[in-house]
């Protein structure tokens, strides 16, 4: 456990009426400092609640963006979403295959990318569209998927709940 | 087309999202307004005389809702639904992450309607930005005093706090992301007792739509008889309809209720693509039935594109042109209920997951005549058997589009491949 994160859980139990909805922010928190929620961290967590290890596991496995697993560095998300597929984003994540060499739930060896599919990411307008890091990108060229990896060269602003 | 903009106002001024920017155009004039001239229960009052419906997808009447709430003495909290996942709608997103304090605003004139003393604003996870945009605006409005104790002098305090999802399309039922804001899974609870009664904490509860809540300052400003003299008089007032899909300006249109569906996709989102004819419509978001091109003179209001065989819904409205093959298309919107199954009934962690493995089979050409006669079994396995609406959700698209569709199903089936190729993607047009 990180000597913080004490202080965090503290910072966001005293911002609710009941305890537990400071779980998310905090997993939130802890995330984006790590990367991801391994299960150390999953039972420090539920120690600092005072609550089962089941339970902690339970809410982080059930939300999409909770990693369970280790992830890259940068994170891409293709919106795979009706209006997005009417506009190339099938083509897209295949391209986006291609050029990092890995299929789609994976990450790159060099632990750079993870690949994965986004339910629809509400921009329909400018489909297809992808987040990196959870940054929006719009209106993407399906053969241009180097875009998502060039633009993303800068470490990503730290994601605060 | 020109427009008027009320929900949507202000979206061509710069840096509308700081607070000085939004002062200059008039911001939080309404809330002056009702925290001066409105008791709590007049603005109730107004809001249902303005016949203002929840804009989430269920159009239930606002004011109707907010009169539920007991007089009980206890603890009252406003949660704002900002959970917006429903393919085909990007509505509230455009309001949050553009114009965030309008949305504040409404927060608060609701929030001293209802006489909630907190209020929380749960944001998609997958709006990184959209929450900071809100965050943002929450902090700039506490330090001008619109926010916190005793706001403009009026004695009203309230608290509201950005609270961030973590991917999960079914936060967006209103009892799962109580649950989620309370810290568990979202997983929907049993209803009664509704919100109102049993919500948050245990405490009574409004939970309102993004939307429905931006249009409180316009209805303050301009009066329930101005909101009243658009649309019909079931289904009043202006609507953001997000177009997607095969048109040639796809954006969000803020029109009256009643507006025809045609004039939405020809006159507003520039019609199809070019050379291209539509094929159906999808008019509320993904959970709701297609209409056919023999619809498009339907009015945009609840009523009537129910007694057309859909539903308004979300206003998410996606154009399938002929080049899309239905199966792939329905295909891909079940898929998305089978992801965001919360699996906590059988019928909709099953199905949805059945459903999609045979429409894949079906539409890579290896499929039976049996297969066809599946999925409709398992759509009448999950119709009306489900805990909460998701699972019929997933069936409005299936459904409508066996009916309509079938020989395209059925030509899937017989020449053992997608006739069209099997590519959503118009690979000529782009």
């Amino acid at each position: 456990m990180k000597p913080e994160w004490n202080q965090w859980a503290r910072e966001f139990k005293e911002q609710y009426p009941g305890a537990n909805s400071a779980l998310m922010p905090l997993l939130h928190r802890i995330q984006a400092e790590e990367g991801w929620l391994s299960d150390e961290t999953i039972h420090d967590v539920a120690t600092l609640f005072d609550l089962p290890e089941s339970y902690v596991e339970s809410v982080a496995s059930f939300y999409s963006l909770f990693f369970r697993n280790q992830v890259g560095k940068k994170v891409v998300h293709v919106c795979v979403g009706l209006s997005c597929a009417l506009a190339g984003s099938d083509r897209l994540m295949e391209n986006l295959e291609h050029r990092l060499g890995i299929k789609e739930g994976q990450t790159t060896a060099d632990g750079e990318y993870t690949l994965l599919e986004a339910e629809c990411l509400a921009a329909c307008n400018q489909a297809p569209v992808a987040q990196v890091n959870l940054r929006y990108f719009e209106g993407l060229d399906p053969e241009r998927a180097d875009v998502l990896l060039e633009s993303s060269k800068s470490p990503e602003e730290e994601v605060k709940p | 087309m020109s427009q008027k903009y009320y929900l949507l106002r202000n979206r061509e001024v710069a840096d509308i999202d700081r607070m000085d920017v939004y002062l200059a155009h008039g911001g939080y004039q309404a809330l002056k307004t009702a925290l001066t001239d409105y008791k709590p229960e007049e603005l109730v009052d107004l809001v249902k005389k303005s016949g203002l419906r929840g804009r989430g997808g269920a159009g239930f009447p606002t004011g109707m809702k907010w009169g539920f709430l007991p007089n009980d003495g206890r603890k009252r909290y406003l949660v704002v639904n900002s959970d917006e996942a429903e393919p085909g709608t990007y509505k509230d997103r455009e309001i949050i992450e553009k114009n965030p304090h309008q949305l504040v605003e409404g927060i608060i004139i609701s929030s001293y309607a209802t006489k909630a003393r907190e209020a929380y604003i749960y944001c998609r996870g997958e709006f990184l930005f959209g929450a900071e945009q809100l965050q943002r605006a929450v902090s700039e409005a506490y330090a001008e005093g619109f926010l916190g104790e005793n706001i403009l002098g009026s004695g009203f305090s309230v608290d509201l706090k950005v609270y961030r999802g973590a991917g999960a399309y079914i936060c967006g039922e209103e009892s799962a992301l109580l649950e989620s804001l309370e810290g568990r899974r979202g997983n929907p609870r049993l209803k009664p007792p509704f919100p109102a009664i049993a919500g948050l904490y245990g405490g009574p509860t409004v939970v309102n739509n993004v939307e429905t809540i931006t249009n409180v300052p316009a209805i303050v400003t301009y009066g329930a008889e101005w909101y009243t003299s658009m649309g019909t008089a079931k289904s009043p007032g202006v609507k953001i309809f997000s177009v997607s899909g095969r048109v040639s300006r796809p954006d969000n249109y803020e029109i009256p209720l009643a507006t025809p569906l045609r004039s939405l996709i020809d006159d507003y989102a520039g019609g199809v693509l070019p050379g291209h004819k539509i094929k159906a419509v999808i008019p509320g978001g993904s959970s709701v039935p297609l209409l056919l091109p023999d619809k498009l003179d339907t009015p945009l209001d609840y009523e009537s594109v129910l007694q057309a065989g859909s539903m308004l819904g979300s206003g998410g409205c996606i154009v399938l042109d002929d080049s899309v093959c239905m199966v792939g298309a329905t295909a891909r919107l079940v898929k998305f209920y089978r992801e965001e199954s919360c699996g906590k009934c059988t019928p909709c962690r099953e199905g949805t997951y059945w459903m999609t493995d045979v429409l894949d089979r079906i539409e890579r050409g290896q499929g039976t005549e049996e297969d066809l006669d599946t999925l409709m079994d398992i759509a009448d396995n999950i119709g009306g058997k489900c805990f909460c609406p998701l699972g019929d959700a997933s069936l409005g698209v299936l459904v409508s589009a066996m009916k309509f569709f079938r020989d395209e199903f059925e030509a899937h089936v017989r020449e053992h491949a997608c006739p069209m190729g099997a590519k959503l993607y118009d690979t000529v047009n782009h």
